[in-house]
């Protein structure tokens, strides 16, 4: 995957609990269907599993991922595929006084390729529905 | 095709022209003739709005003996999609949703 003309996401928040919980939450399966998705999630690099999503119109809800660092209570990564978007997700846990800074990056948005293009083909009955509002804010 | 993220919006600015749009998007190709029964504006009129919306890119005329199907192309949309917008709404939400379970979890 080529670091070149893509982009990051990153979003940061620090939690009152300890890394090993957190790493609990992001890693067994059960209690990350509870906030994420429903998945076959295995904390073992090279693993291949799926997110699953409810399924809609142009999108069956499914995420292929491959489980690529594994470091306990510190860095988890995986692969995060969907509907053309190649992206890699890496949780970073940092302890602080009062808890833990939790970091997740979601790397690889490609603004003019692919992804967008199937993503509007997915996307398009939700864009327009938001697609008044945004009129009116042009005039 | 390519189409500035302006010119997208302009032609779907209109309602009516909105309302083909979605029309075509959602049941698929369909004549002038077709449209114009459910649209309530005249055939001239919708022949117009379809040719703003093909200049658009939105959509694509087939011609086929005296008729003109038109099917929607909602790849144009694609400037207007922005991964980035979504995944950042995606993730604040699935952060709460953590939080929740954090709490509800034993140490």
């Amino acid at each position: 995957m080529t670091t070149a003309a893509t982009r990051s996401l990153v979003i940061e928040r620090e939690m009152p609990h300890p890394p090993e919980k957190i790493w609990r939450a992001l890693t067994q399966g059960a209690l990350i269907k509870e906030w994420l998705m429903d998945n076959d999630f295995q904390p073992v690099v090279g693993h291949k599993f799926n997110f699953r999503a409810p399924p809609m119109p142009k999108w069956n809800g499914i995420i292929d991922s491959e489980v690529l660092v594994i470091e306990p209570n510190k860095k988890l990564s995986y692969s995060w595929g969907s509907l053309g978007l190649e992206s890699v997700v890496v949780w970073t846990l940092v302890p602080t006084k009062s808890g833990t800074l939790v970091r997740m990056e979601q790397s690889g948005f490609r603004p003019d390729q692919e992804a967008n293009y199937q993503g509007a083909n997915y996307g398009w009955q939700k864009f327009i529905g938001g697609l008044e509002r945004v009129v009116g804010e042009l005039q | 095709m390519r189409t500035a993220p302006d010119e997208i919006f302009k032609s779907l600015a209109d309602p009516t022209r909105r309302a083909i749009f979605e029309r075509l998007s959602r049941d698929g190709e369909q004549t002038v003739r077709t449209l114009t029964d459910h649209s309530g504006v005249s055939q001239p009129a919708v022949s117009k709005h379809l040719g703003v919306l093909k200049h658009a890119g939105l959509v694509r005329a087939r011609h086929s003996g005296r008729e003109t199907h038109y099917s929607a192309q909602p790849r144009a949309l694609a400037p207007l999609v922005d991964w980035m917008s979504y995944y950042s709404r995606f993730w604040h939400d699935k952060f709460d949703q953590l939080e929740d379970l954090l709490k509800r979890m034993d140490q």
